[in-house]
């Protein structure tokens, strides 16, 4: 970098920690949350909510104890990281709980499963569990190095993890996407996770094989292609995430892991032809299942023409699909500019995964553009400090960890908020931090966790050169 | 490492920046498509979230609002009289939209028109909840009543009308229908059954529905006789023969009644003519009849701000064709509206005023937010032509076949013109019975109404005529309007 910034590590002798500079932010990430959350009660009830201090003071908590860690633990990390993921949270908290309080979500929970039970309490505690994990991979991953030495471990545990929601008993159908697995009441998205053991498994292995796979290839009409026995590893990963995409059916899953893993072996290797080749085996792949899994087919009837086809769904799923999706639009569409405010509008008519999948459209609803843009900006910002932390870290393994993490964070939220967007078809995961789900929650606080951690180690003052015995000999004569 | 890295950067600002450019897209270009598309629930329930503004005769509302507690739809729909004032109102269904002055007029109704932005801001600020304006008509809830209750039981409609300002005074139509049995949200089984039944108990037959009118006509063939000079003296009389023949063919033009030979004007309208009448056209001429029609109203929609079926004048036809179309028969075809206008046009002494049947806007506050102002439409025939069709139609109903339209009453003159009009293949169908008429006082005309009797119930075939089934609700109407007046 030629401009010395304060996550560089060269050059600042005593590099400012910035802490401060976190606390102040964090005060902000806590506050616009809890002005949201009064914003919501005086739209609906009409009178400040009754919560509204347990909530502030729970997230203040929150936040209070991530910070006294950060500060004891890793006080040169990124300052911005932690608050960003805390005004998220608080914000997604926001939002189900607003959406908690609708009378036809109300409604139709009653008519469908007999029962209520607000979705608020249960983030809250996933937050809760979420900061632990953020503390624990803290406390207990002094050197995020040390992750290096499972790398292959990684590889097995990232694979079981993803195929766990193929195993029968366990494996749990919602709506047609297999990406859940219920253990004892709970519902467990292991993708989340797989997600932070994948790029762990990816940055060793990467380090490790990045010379032959960028220097043995034989070039061929202008690309460097690689040796057949270097090429498997990669050719097993499009195959993982194909069996994703028949087997789950699941669009986003799939293209989040085969992306995270291009971008990856680009990095390492800084050979562009492997963006090419994963860009042709990524399309190949999803037109092949694209055409043929009638889920997906579905989604993607949803997304080329929501509104026509309402009339042209051939089943029951396809109709459902296309009518998700045009009630989604239809908030957006009806929240304009500004929105209609929180708490008034109608994203509760989104009968289905309001408060999960569907989240993004009461903000488009109720926050409007300004809201939405505002939101993006806030996800843009969280991959920018990671790629940035990727770029400051001195160790190639970090700096993989770090790109593989953040430019996951960033297929994510493409894949999301694409969807529900209708930019691209609509897939089966959630908004990171904002929508409801423990597994989301309690894997994005360990993803940001690991991150604080690598950008820590990469802006920590180098130590002191050792004292050079010759130097007390030298005398200094002045004149 | 580092150089990759910072494309991947750049790779993700795009991935962000397409996201934003979307939104963008979503939020601010198709935002008022998304908005009022047809399948977005929004718009009814933001029409029902408030308590809905109503619609008024004569200072009294015909229209209600419930809270109907559900989850969509707050507030329901209610009417005070609903099938009486069905054609007026239209209905507002938390399902199913809405229709005539209750969608013409929503944004006053709900409170959401433009015009009302300063109501809703201060209503902000004082705390107030927001709330619709009123739509104030120019109906008559006593002509109205006497036009329901004359149709009873049969099918057909009630257009009266205001001459000299084109207000609309009753507007009835039956069968009917209760706006209210749509008006929820569980009213399928009612909206199928209206939608499905065979006497069509939702169509606006007083707007919507066009007839053919017969012998009613004849009265826009003596105007346009009389305007085009063909003839000047009404009780001259005309060169026509008993038979006469219709041009191109060699069917000669039947008359029910006797004395049609050589029958001057006046006469010829009293017994209803058909060979006079025909002939005339003839002599008229087709382009000139167009213009005449045209003149009237026909060919052409009207918007009270309710629109009303365009009625028909054939502009292609032959001369026989046209010599029919005079007589009312052939391609001619006109709604109840337009007749009423008709005979409003004479009564006002040949000024046509356009017909309307809302009054003004209030805003919730009371204020005005529009007022209707009278509007001339146009002058079909001159003032003494007016009154020579007066003098006419007034003997139509003094000495002919109008009488059951007469009044009796002191220093009330009433003029009508009878019709039976046959319909269907070789006239097979049981014929509609139409009047029109109007009723004038030294201070001009107060009333002018178009009555059509599709079909009587337990009427023998032959007993159906305009005179002996319309005419007596046309007076019922008018007098209903007269009295009304003090």
């Amino acid at each position: 970098m030629s401009v010395v910034t304060n996550t560089t590590t060269i050059g600042a002798i005593e590099a400012p920690s910035r802490r401060n500079t976190e606390l102040a932010l964090l005060a902000f990430a806590v506050a616009i949350p809890v002005f949201a959350y009064l914003n919501v009660g005086l739209a609906i009830d009409g009178k400040v909510p009754a919560g509204m201090a347990g909530y502030g003071l729970g997230l203040a908590l929150l936040a209070g104890v991530a910070h006294l860690v950060v500060r004891k633990w890793a006080p040169y990390s990124d300052p911005l990281l932690l608050p960003l993921a805390t005004l998220l949270n608080g914000m997604g908290l926001v939002l189900i709980w607003r959406l908690d309080q609708s009378p036809r979500l109300i409604a139709t929970s009653m008519r469908l499963y007999k029962s209520f039970s607000p979705d608020a309490p249960s983030q809250m505690m996933y937050s809760a569990v979420g900061i632990a994990m953020f503390v624990g991979v803290l406390l207990l991953l002094k050197d995020h190095r040390v992750l290096q030495r499972y790398t292959y471990i990684s590889m097995v545990v990232s694979l079981v993890l993803l195929l766990l929601p193929l195993v029968p008993g366990l494996g749990a159908d919602v709506f047609g996407a297999k990406i859940w697995i219920r253990v004892g009441g709970f519902s467990i998205q292991p993708g989340e996770f797989a997600k932070l053991v994948l790029a762990v498994f990816f940055s060793g292995y990467l380090m490790v094989k990045r010379d032959a796979l960028a220097l043995a290839s034989r070039r061929f009409m202008g690309l460097y292609l690689p040796r057949g026995r270097d090429l498997g590893p990669i050719l097993t990963i499009w195959a993982v995430s194909l069996l994703i995409l028949v087997f789950e059916n699941d669009l986003g899953t799939s293209l989040l892991f085969f992306g995270m893993f291009v971008i990856m072996l680009y990095v390492a290797t800084e050979r562009t032809s492997w963006i090419v080749m994963g860009l042709l085996m990524a399309v190949a792949g999803a037109a092949v299942v694209g055409s043929t899994a009638s889920h997906v087919k579905s989604r993607v009837a949803a997304w080329l023409d929501p509104f026509g086809c309402l009339e042209t769904a051939t089943d029951q799923n396809m109709l459902n699909a296309c009518d998700q999706m045009t009630q989604v639009l239809m908030s957006f569409g009806s929240g304009g500019i500004l929105g209609t405010g929180l708490g008034q509008g109608n994203s509760d008519l989104i009968s289905f995964a309001a408060n999960s999948d569907f989240i993004f459209a009461t903000v488009g609803e109720e926050l409007g553009l300004a809201g939405v843009m505002v939101f993006l900006l806030l996800y843009g910002l969280i991959v920018e400090r990671g790629i940035r932390t990727a770029l400051a870290a001195r160790d190639p393994f970090g700096k993989l960890l770090a790109m593989g993490l953040s430019g996951a964070f960033a297929l994510q939220i493409f894949v999301v908020a694409g969807g529900v967007m209708g930019l691209i078809p609509l897939t089966g995961m959630t908004m990171p931090f904002l929508a409801y789900g423990g597994s989301s929650v309690i894997a994005n606080w360990a993803l940001i966790g690991i991150l604080i951690r690598i950008s820590d180690t990469a802006r920590r003052p180098a130590p002191a050169p050792a004292p050079s015995p010759d130097a007390e000999m030298t005398q200094v004569v002045r004149p | 490492m580092n150089k990759p890295l910072r494309r991947v950067a750049i790779f993700c600002g795009l991935l962000v920046f397409a996201l934003l450019l979307r939104d963008n897209w979503l939020q601010f270009v198709r935002a008022d498509e998304l908005n009022a598309h047809p399948k977005n629930t929004r718009v009814r329930i933001e029409r029902y979230a408030n308590e809905r503004g109503n619609i008024i005769v004569d200072g009294k509302p015909i229209t209600g609002s419930v809270d109907s507690g559900g989850n969509y739809y707050k507030y329901k729909r209610t009417y005070v009289n609903g099938p009486m004032w069905a054609p007026v109102t239209g209905y507002a269904s938390q399902v199913y939209d809405a229709n005539q002055i209750e969608k013409i007029e929503d944004g006053i109704l709900t409170g959401n028109d433009d015009r009302l932005f300063f109501d809703r801001t201060l209503a902000m600020f004082t705390g107030d909840k927001k709330k619709g304006g009123d739509v104030v008509t120019t109906l008559s809830g006593a002509a109205q009543k006497a036009a329901y209750e004359g149709l009873g039981k049969n099918t057909g409609a009630v257009v009266a009308i205001e001459p000299s300002t084109g207000k609309v005074l009753a507007l009835a139509s039956t069968p009917s229908y209760d706006p209210a049995s749509i008006a929820g949200s569980n009213d399928e089984k009612a909206w199928v059954a209206l939608n499905g039944a065979k006497n069509k108990p939702m169509q606006n037959r007083a707007l919507r529905e066009i007839y053919p009118p017969g012998s009613v006509f004849k009265v826009v063939t003596a105007a346009a006789a009389l305007e085009s000079g063909k003839v000047t003296d009404i009780n001259a009389a005309t060169e026509t023969p008993e038979g006469w023949k219709i041009p191109l063919s060699r069917v000669p033009m039947k008359n029910h009644s006797g004395g049609c030979a050589n029958a001057s004007l006046n006469e010829a309208l009293r017994v209803s003519c058909n060979s006079v009448f025909a002939k005339l056209g003839d002599d008229v001429g087709r382009d000139k009849m167009v213009e005449m029609a045209e003149k009237f109203g026909f060919n052409a929609e009207q918007f009270t701000p309710v629109r009303s079926a365009a009625s028909v004048y054939d502009k292609q036809a032959d001369r026989g064709g046209n010599a029919l179309s005079s007589i009312g028969q052939f391609n001619t075809a006109t709604t109840p509206l337009q007749m009423a206008m008709v005979t409003a046009a004479i009564a006002n002494d040949g000024k046509l005023m356009k017909p309307y049947m809302i009054d003004k806007l209030v805003a919730p506050n009371l204020d005005v937010i529009k007022q209707n102002d009278p509007e001339e439409m146009s002058r079909p025939v001159s003032p003494e032509n007016a009154q020579k069709l007066q003098q006419m139609m007034e003997n139509v109903v003094s000495k002919g076949t109008g009488a059951k339209a007469d009044l009796n009453m002191d220093g009330v003159r009433v003029g009508g013109k009878t019709g039976t009009a046959q319909h269907g293949e070789k006239n097979a169908k049981r014929p509609y019975a139409w009047f029109i008429s109007y009723a004038k006082t030294d201070q001009g005309s107060p009333v002018a109404v178009a009555v059509i009797v599709e079909d009587a119930e337990g009427t023998n075939r032959e007993d159906i005529s305009g005179g002996g089934l319309a005419a007596p609700i046309a007076k019922a109407v008018m007098k209903a309007v007269i009295k009304n007046r003090g």
